[in-house]
């Protein structure tokens, strides 16, 4: 469902650009709403959510998916954690929908879906991996790299039971705006995907802006 | 190996460590059953059953014979060898114990002994603690004999229960610790709660042919099986 934000940029109060192969992670408070935007078009951010307080409670795509009915996620969607407790919502989506039944692409999975040589390629798992290594503040560790959100990407199921990677329906400046539920810990690997045709085979930089709750929330 | 056969009771749970080479045949002894499932590597508990790397390296949606279930280093714990239902589940997780309680009451060991409503996430979470593993260590889990399927808007149904009788083998392809229970489907309509008991029988398997159909399946199989022989290389 299309739904576009009434947030200005210059009101954020954080901004970062994330570059294709980096990865994001940050804390964001219970009432502040943080946007993805897919700055060039295409993009792929794989995304998981952590509770600050407890990062073995984290987002989980069976719950979440179960509870709504639906394999897509879309503005209007709660995200779940593993605990089934409501994380954050998808408040703004000029997208229209997002994949969280493909998982992130790992060096491992690369062998096996491309070619045995891509193994040394950069993958989003390996980001993620770098992530938990390099902010141990965090403490998350790898059992905590789980099932994630794929922003941006379209993975329609058929009626036969096929899993499709069609061509991307995001484009330059489209975005997705989710209000947390609870104190969370974002994590991004900005997808440095160079494999598939779903972004030309071309991965390129997104951005991560955050908004304070409103006054009086 | 001598054969073994069990069943598990409507609502049980159940691990081993299987070796490689194992044959586990399931089978839905009164249909309508639900089997949910969990793998992991024994001898680095961090590898354990992906169900993304799986779905999206065979481009499908739903398991059944022909299908490699992959772990997240790219790797096949175990290959469906054979299924007489066609259509199962692994993204919709477990039911808990508010699940089942606002589908069909709750009932309790206490007053109900064997008789209670026992459901998958606790059953998993029972088995996991065996092995030091707990709801963080819980991916997304196979729901055998429950088929999944989804609309043109993404609309999930839990439709078509197995036919009793309905049966399924895997193969396993490397040392996995497997992890199962015998509890509902979390979208179950079921009027009562759903009691079915799961057939379980161990055997040795026939060895890998050139004309494997797993092996066969796709050209990422193929390169899946490539990664188990450098495993088994080192280890």
């Amino acid at each position: 469902m299309i739904k576009e934000s009434q947030r200005h940029v210059d009101d954020a109060v954080f901004k970062q650009v994330v570059d294709a192969g980096d990865y994001y992670l940050g804390k964001v408070n219970a009432g502040q709403t943080f946007r993805i935007l897919d700055l060039e078009g295409n993009q792929a951010a794989d995304t998981l959510f952590f509770s600050a307080a407890n990062p073995a409670e984290r987002y989980s795509a069976t719950d979440t998916i179960r509870e709504q009915g639906n394999v897509y996620l879309t503005a209007g969607s709660v995200l779940r954690s593993n605990e089934n407790h409501p994380m954050l919502e998808i408040v703004a989506d000029t997208c229209g929908r997002h994949d969280t039944l493909g998982g992130a692409c790992a060096s491992e999975s690369n062998t096996v879906r491309y070619d045995l040589e891509k193994r040394c390629m950069h993958a989003c798992r390996d980001s993620w991996m770098l992530a938990i290594a390099e902010r141990p503040e965090f403490g998350l560790s790898k059992r905590d790299i789980t099932h994630n959100i794929n922003f941006f990407m379209n993975v329609p199921i058929t009626e036969e039971g096929g899993l499709t990677f069609a061509d991307g329906i995001s484009g330059a400046g489209k975005y997705v705006e989710l209000t947390a539920l609870m104190d969370v810990l974002v994590l991004i690997s900005n997808c440095p995907q160079l494999n598939n045709p779903c972004n030309a085979y071309n991965p390129t930089p997104i951005e991560f802006l955050v908004w304070d709750a409103p006054n009086g929330v | 190996m001598q054969g073994y056969n069990t069943e598990i009771s409507p609502g049980g749970h159940w691990s081993l460590e299987l070796r490689r080479g194992t044959q586990l045949t399931l089978t839905d002894i009164a249909g309508g059953g639900n089997c949910g499932m969990l793998f992991y590597n024994p001898r680095n508990l961090l590898e354990r059953y992906n169900a993304p790397d799986t779905l999206k390296c065979q481009h499908t949606f739903k398991l059944t014979a022909g299908h490699c279930l992959y772990s997240d280093m790219g790797r096949i714990f175990a290959s469906v060898t054979a299924d007489t239902f066609g259509w199962h589940d692994t993204v919709c997780g477990n039911a808990n114990a508010q699940h089942v309680a606002s589908k069909w009451g709750a009932r309790d060991y206490q007053h109900h002994r064997n008789d209670w409503h026992q459901n998958g996430y606790d059953a998993f979470l029972v088995e996991l603690a065996k092995y030091g593993l707990g709801a963080a260590d819980m991916a997304a889990n196979i729901n055998w004999f429950s088929k999944v399927a989804t609309d043109a808007e993404g609309n999930l149904c839990l439709t078509s229960p197995s036919p009793a009788g309905s049966s399924v083998t895997l193969r396993v392809e490397m040392d996995t610790l497997v992890l199962l229970h015998a509890c509902p489907h979390p979208l179950s309509d079921a009027t009562t709660y759903p009691r079915k008991a799961i057939g379980l029988g161990l055997a040795t398997a026939a060895p890998v042919g050139e004309d494997d159909l797993c092996l066969n399946h796709c050209d990422e199989n193929r390169r899946g099986f490539a990664n188990n022989a450098l495993y088994h290389l080192g280890a």
